[in-house]
């Protein structure tokens, strides 16, 4: 194998934030359901456990997470761009049937090609906030009165705001998990995430 | 062959004795644990007093007043103390309308009134001789200290005597061969001590005529309960008394369906403070009483009673879920009366009474309740198109004071004055010719029971489906049995016809989901539709 063709991607910690992050969020969308009445799996009383349990963990994780693309400075993976991105729309709605090259070519500078850039950032600012907000309060309903916010919230709207967020993130994964296979292999982002190495075009 | 020898390898020799040492050590802490539990909680108080060597009880008694004159040479208030209870007057105020209630102004779901019915009735009075309406209700004597403070189990009050037990052997029920024995009031007076469950249970077991019949959450199982039927009275474990949470203070006993403490808040009471609640679960528990957070949350919406009472009626004895009185005077194929029990031994249908619908382990229904229920009393009007609820807990979802809780509905068909619109009072017990009982006639009995209460009939009674409301509040269960989160947290669960709150997994919102749904449908069809549109140029181009 030619190692010149090859890049080193994802750190060993970037990995293990992705892979249990992902299995978090599969979890909580599980278990998240379950407790919204959709199916019966675990029964109600362990699946709101596993929800609340999930949740701590992943927030601890991201405790982590967010401290270490501060120090290592992966945090500007995240800096929009407009740049590429129509070529990016093109590529996904024409392109990619016809075999043509992936405008986008990642570098360890760049990770992420602009449309996942800003999927990511929308991700992270705008339904993060969302999910995050109402379910704490989900999770803290026997505070409220004593925060002083039980006369502005009622429980259906923040279960509402919840579920609608939890739809939003299942959108999310079904089409994340669909771009996983976009490589030049089907299988070959999901190797790249595990073994951190990127093999090229 | 020789018999095996067992010989003690040296090494053990002092083991053995220390095994001994250590499991005796073990006994005798365990003991000693059990003593201290015993002192904290044994329900009956060693009294500084032994009535069988007072002067004054050492003499033989007539009847029951003379034994009251005598308690009350020493214990000069107490009379006084009970005749302001509703053991004595059975009258509660409203203390929201200011209107009176009480056994003695409403038309209950079972026996319906004691007016006109006094005799019989009264034998769960706390009182001797209370008749009819001409009864003093100021007279001191006729205050009946030992139906709640005998101790030897041998004072019974029978229906037909006013109140007072039986001081010459009789014949009871009338013609059925059996007899009940002369009281001896001596041994009695001189047996006093604080009420037992036994004192409490011999009128509150047996409700209605008959045990557990009234209440659901009362029979005389719970004179010697095990931890299944009520954690807190197992005989074998704390062993509670009524009073343990009935607390009483000159002669007020504490809890009442009239005025329940529905929505307790804050921690657990402390010794010496002032205690409106008693009662209540959370006197001693605090309104947070789990180690989990999620469940004290509940705390704001549930009575303690909805999770812990999971079932009433938790036995072979079970309770009355209905009386239909329009049944009453039918007769048998012979045109005699006729009474028959259900499969478990319990009344099904007696001409004089009607017919009786009866449950075991029974699933409470569930209702907003805010301690407050507004009663019918005698000559209030009633819709007689619609169900006639005795009384209608009140509360509502938006009230802070409001919890959810288990109650018994008793239901029922009740005689009824067509052209006054009202529950109409019959005279049924007695011997006399206008008892239902006696001549098992509804026009006499209507008309006396009407006159007896003051109130005019119009000669025309029809009946009338009526429903009366019962908070379930004892046989709490021990906290493995207590409701699991699924039996509410479900589409079909039990709260399922509890309006004005969210439950996950009992709600959400139709949009929400037909929206959410739609969307996750169709970003699969839209990344199915691309794999296959990929999958087909690669073939092509292959």
């Amino acid at each position: 194998m030619n190692t010149a063709n090859r890049i080193y991607l994802y750190n060993r910690y970037e990995r293990f934030w992705h892979w249990s992050q992902a299995l978090l969020v599969i979890s909580m969308l599980i278990t998240g359901f379950e407790v919204h009445g959709s199916f019966t799996l675990f029964g109600f009383e362990q699946a709101v456990n596993l929800h609340t349990l999930s949740a701590w963990t992943l927030l601890t994780l991201w405790a982590f997470t967010i401290f270490w693309q501060f120090t290592t400075g992966e945090w500007r993976q995240y800096i929009p761009t407009l740049k590429k991105v129509d070529a990016m729309v093109r590529y996904y709605a024409f392109g990619i049937f016809r075999h043509a090259p992936n405008p986008f070519q990642k570098t360890a500078d760049k990770k992420h090609n602009p449309l996942q850039r800003l999927a990511y950032l929308a991700l992270l600012s705008m339904l993060s906030p969302i999910i995050w907000g109402s379910g704490l309060l989900y999770l803290f309903y026997a505070s409220w009165a004593s925060l002083g916010v039980d006369g502005y919230l009622s429980l259906e709207a923040v279960a509402l705001v919840h579920t609608a967020g939890a739809f939003l993130m299942l959108v999310f994964f079904i089409a994340h998990v669909y771009l996983t296979t976009t490589g030049h292999t089907p299988t070959a982002h999901i190797k790249t995430m595990i073994t951190g190495w990127e093999e090229a075009d | 062959m020789r018999a095996p020898q067992f010989m003690m390898p040296s090494q053990f020799k002092f083991v053995l004795p220390l095994l001994a040492a250590i499991a005796l050590l073990a006994a005798s802490t365990a003991q000693a644990a059990n003593a201290k539990l015993e002192q904290i909680i044994a329900p009956a108080p060693h009294s500084t007093a032994d009535h069988s060597k007072f002067k004054e009880l050492n003499r033989e008694f007539k009847n029951g007043p003379e034994v009251t004159k005598a308690c009350l040479t020493c214990h000069t208030e107490a009379a006084k103390q009970v005749q302001h209870t509703k053991h004595w007057t059975w009258e509660s105020t409203d203390p929201k309308t200011g209107k009176v209630r009480g056994k003695k102004n409403i038309i209950n779901n079972y026996c319906t009134s004691p007016v006109s019915n006094e005799n019989d009735c009264m034998a769960c009075h706390a009182g001797y001789g209370w008749k009819d309406d001409k009864f003093d209700f100021k007279a001191e004597q006729n205050v009946d200290c030992l139906i709640c403070h005998d101790q030897t189990g041998t004072y019974r009050k029978l229906p037909g005597f006013a109140g007072h037990p039986v001081y010459k052997r009789v014949e009871f029920p009338h013609g059925s061969g059996k007899f009940v024995e002369a009281v001896n009031l001596k041994k009695v007076a001189q047996s006093i001590g604080m009420p037992t469950r036994s004192n409490c249970g011999s009128c509150h077991f047996f409700g209605a005529g008959g045990n557990g019949a009234k209440h659901g959450d009362l029979d005389s199982s719970l004179q010697h309960p095990g931890k299944y039927l009520d954690v807190h009275m197992d005989e074998k474990g704390l062993n509670f008394y009524c009073t343990t949470c009935h607390a009483t203070s000159h002669h007020e006993v504490s809890g009442s369906r009239y005025d329940t403490a529905a929505a307790v808040k804050g921690p657990a009471h402390i010794r010496g403070k002032q205690d409106a609640s008693p009662a209540s679960c959370q006197s001693c528990h605090s309104n947070k009483p789990h180690h989990e957070a999620m469940l004290n949350q509940h705390t704001d919406k549930l009575a303690c009673q909805t999770c812990h009472i999971p079932e009433y009626a938790r036995n072979q004895i079970g309770t009355e879920s209905s009386w239909d009185w329009s049944l009453a005077t039918q007769m048998g194929p012979d045109g005699k009366p006729m009474a028959y029990k259900d499969s478990a031994g319990r009344r099904a249908f007696d001409s004089k009474k009607g017919k009786w619908e009866w449950d075991s382990y029974v699933m409470p229904e569930y209702r907003w309740y805010n301690g407050y229920s507004d009663y019918k009393v005698i000559g209030d009007k009633i819709d007689p198109s619609k169900t006639v609820h005795i009384n209608e807990v009140g509360g509502s979802p938006n009230d802070p004071d409001s919890r959810i809780w288990p109650v018994k509905v008793h239901r029922g068909k009740q005689p009824y004055d067509k052209v006054n619109n009202y529950l109409t009072v019959q005279h049924t017990a007695g011997e006399d010719h206008t008892a239902l009982w006696h001549n098992y006639d509804w026009q006499k009995a209507i008309a006396a029971g009407m006159k007896a209460a003051k109130l005019p009939y119009s000669g025309e009674f029809g009946f009338v489906d009526t429903a009366m409301t019962w908070p379930i509040t004892h046989m709490v269960a021990p906290k493995g049995d207590a409701l699991s989160c699924a039996q509410c947290h479900s589409k079909n669960g039990r709260l399922k016809d509890i309006e004005g709150v969210y439950m996950p997994a009992r709600d959400s919102n139709r949009w929400l989901d037909l929206i959410g749904w739609t969307l996750v449908v169709l970003t699969l069809f839209g990344v199915l539709m691309h794999g296959v549109l990929r999958l087909y140029a690669s073939k092509k181009k292959g």
